[in-house]
C-alpha cells in the first residue's frame, strides 16, 4: 500500500516533469509525433527502473558515509558521497549501453523501436534526476525501484499528452514568435496546472495529525488563495 | 576587443541564446527561478562550469578520439560539477540547499554538453572559453529575467528586499509554482523571438 502512494505521487501529484521540471530538453525536442513520444517514454521508463536500484546499491554500499565499513573498521567516518555525480552518470551511461546490446541481442523488434532514443536517453535530466532525488529522499531499494518505474510512467504521460496536442497545434494560426518553443511551453503550463488538481489526494490519511508534509500542503493552497 | 571575440560573447544574450533560440538547459531555467538569489547563483555556477569545460574540453580537442569523446566530455564535466557543487556546500550553504539537486542536474545541462559538441570541438582554447563564457551569461540573463517576474508578482520583494507595493499588494500563489514558470517562460519567449524576428517552423 506504502508502495502505492509512492507510485501514485510519483506519477500525477509529483510528477517528475511537470512539478520538476526534468526531462524538458527531450520533451521539447521529441514531442512533435505521438509515436515518437510514446518510444522515447517507454524507453526512459526502462532505463530509469533500472537505474535507480543500481545507483542505490552504489550509493548504499560503496559512497555514503560509512558505508565501506564492510571493507574496513577503519573506514567508518570515510564519506564518499561526493562521488555520487561521477559514479551515476557513469552508472547510467554504461545501463544504457548495456540495455542497448541486450536488447539488440534478443529483442531486436523492440530494438529498432526504441533504437534511436537510448543513446540520447543518457543525457536525459529526468534519468539522473530522479537518482540525486533517490539520494536527498533516503529511498530504501524497493522504494528506489518503484519510484524509478513510477516516474518513468509520469514522464511518458506527459510526453504523450503534449505529442497529442501539438498534433492539433499545427493547423492553428499563431503569431509568428509563439510558434513551436513558445506554445509548447504554454500548453505544458496549462498542463502542469492540470496536474496540480491531483495534489488533492490524501495519500496518508493515518499519519495526517503528526506527519509535516500535509501541513505542507495546506500552506501551498494558502499560498494559492 | 577585437570584434570576432565580442561577437562570441554577446551573440548568446539575445540573437542566439541558449534557452530562447537555441532551446537548451530549459530544466534549470524554471526550476530554480523562484527567488532571484538562487537564480544568481545557479548562473555563476553554470557560466563557470560551462567555459571551464569548454576551455578544457578545447585544449584536449586534437587527442580525443571521437568514438569515445561523449564519455570524455561527460568525465570532464562531471568533474567541474562536483567542484562546483563543494564550493556551493562549503561557503553558500543556505543556498545549495535550495537549489537541491539542480547543481548535480548540471551535468545533464544540454547547454554544457551542446556547447562542448558544437563549438569546443573545433576550436582553440581562447575562443571556446569565450563562447562558454557568453552562453552561460546568455543563460544567466533569461534566468534571471524570470526569477525577477516570479519574485516580484509572488512575493513584492526584489533579491529578498521588500518592494514599496503598499499593503493591498497580494502575492500572487500561481506564479511561484511550477505552472508559472512555464506560461512565464512561454510568454518571455514570445517577446524575445518577435524582437529578434526569429521564427520556428
Amino acid at each position: 500500500m506504502e508502495y502505492l502512494n509512492l507510485a501514485i505521487k510519483a506519477i500525477f501529484v509529483e510528477n517528475i516533469l511537470l512539478a520538476f521540471f526534468l526531462g524538458m530538453c527531450s520533451f521539447l525536442a521529441c514531442s512533435k509525433k505521438v509515436d515518437t513520444a510514446i518510444g522515447l517514454g517507454f524507453a526512459v521508463i526502462f532505463v530509469l527502473t533500472i537505474t535507480l536500484p543500481a545507483n542505490w546499491a552504489i550509493h548504499h554500499f560503496l559512497l555514503r558515509e560509512g558505508a565501506l565499513v564492510w571493507l574496513n573498521p577503519k573506514f567508518a567516518t570515510l564519506d564518499l558521497s561526493f562521488l555520487n555525480f561521477i559514479c551515476f552518470i557513469a552508472t547510467i551511461a554504461s545501463m544504457v549501453q548495456l540495455v542497448e546490446m541486450i536488447l539488440d541481442k534478443f529483442f531486436p523488434a523492440l530494438y529498432h523501436a526504441l533504437g534511436i532514443f537510448l543513446p540520447l536517453i543518457t543525457v536525459n535530466c529526468a534519468i539522473l534526476g530522479g537518482s540525486l532525488f533517490m539520494v536527498e529522499r533516503n529511498y530504501g531499494a524497493l522504494e528506489s525501484t518503484v519510484y524509478g518505474f513510477s516516474s518513468g510512467i509520469g514522464w511518458l504521460l506527459a510526453i504523450a499528452a503534449m505529442a497529442a496536442i501539438r498534433k492539433k497545434l499545427r493547423y492553428s494560426h499563431l503569431p509568428d514568435g509563439l510558434k513551436g518553443l513558445g506554445i509548447t511551453m504554454i500548453m505544458t503550463g496549462l498542463m502542469a496546472m492540470a496536474f496540480m488538481c491531483f495534489s488533492g489526494i490524501n495519500l496518508d490519511k493515518k499519519t495526517t495529525a503528526q506527519d509535516p508534509a500535509p501541513q505542507a500542503a495546506e500552506q501551498l493552497t494558502d499560498v494559492g488563495n | 576587443m577585437a570584434s570576432a571575440a565580442k561577437k562570441l560573447l554577446m551573440d548568446p544574450f539575445s540573437d542566439n541564446n541558449p534557452i530562447t533560440i537555441q532551446v537548451l538547459g530549459i530544466c534549470s531555467a524554471l526550476a530554480v527561478t523562484v527567488k532571484v538569489d538562487t537564480a544568481i547563483v545557479m548562473t555563476l555556477a553554470l557560466t563557470a562550469v560551462v567555459s571551464l569545460s569548454n576551455f578544457v574540453i578545447s585544449l584536449m580537442r586534437n587527442v580525443i578520439p571521437s568514438g569515445i569523446r561523449m564519455i570524455v566530455e561527460m568525465a570532464v564535466i562531471a568533474t567541474l560539477v562536483i567542484i562546483a557543487d563543494q564550493l556551493l556546500r562549503a561557503f553558500l550553504f543556505d543556498i545549495s540547499k535550495q537549489l537541491s539537486v539542480f547543481v548535480g542536474l548540471i551535468i545533464t545541462n544540454c547547454i554544457v554538453m551542446g556547447r562542448a559538441e558544437a563549438f569546443a570541438l573545433q576550436n582553440p582554447p581562447k575562443d571556446s572559453f569565450l563562447d562558454g563564457l557568453g552562453n552561460g551569461l546568455g543563460y544567466g540573463i533569461v534566468l534571471i529575467a524570470v526569477a525577477s517576474i516570479r519574485e516580484i508578482l509572488g512575493f513584492g520583494k526584489w533579491l529578498g528586499f521588500q518592494l514599496p507595493l503598499g499593503d493591498n499588494f497580494m502575492g500572487n500563489g500561481l506564479v511561484l509554482l511550477a505552472p508559472g514558470a512555464f506560461i512565464i517562460l512561454g510568454l518571455l519567449i514570445w517577446g524575445q523571438r518577435t524582437l529578434t524576428k526569429y521564427v520556428e517552423d
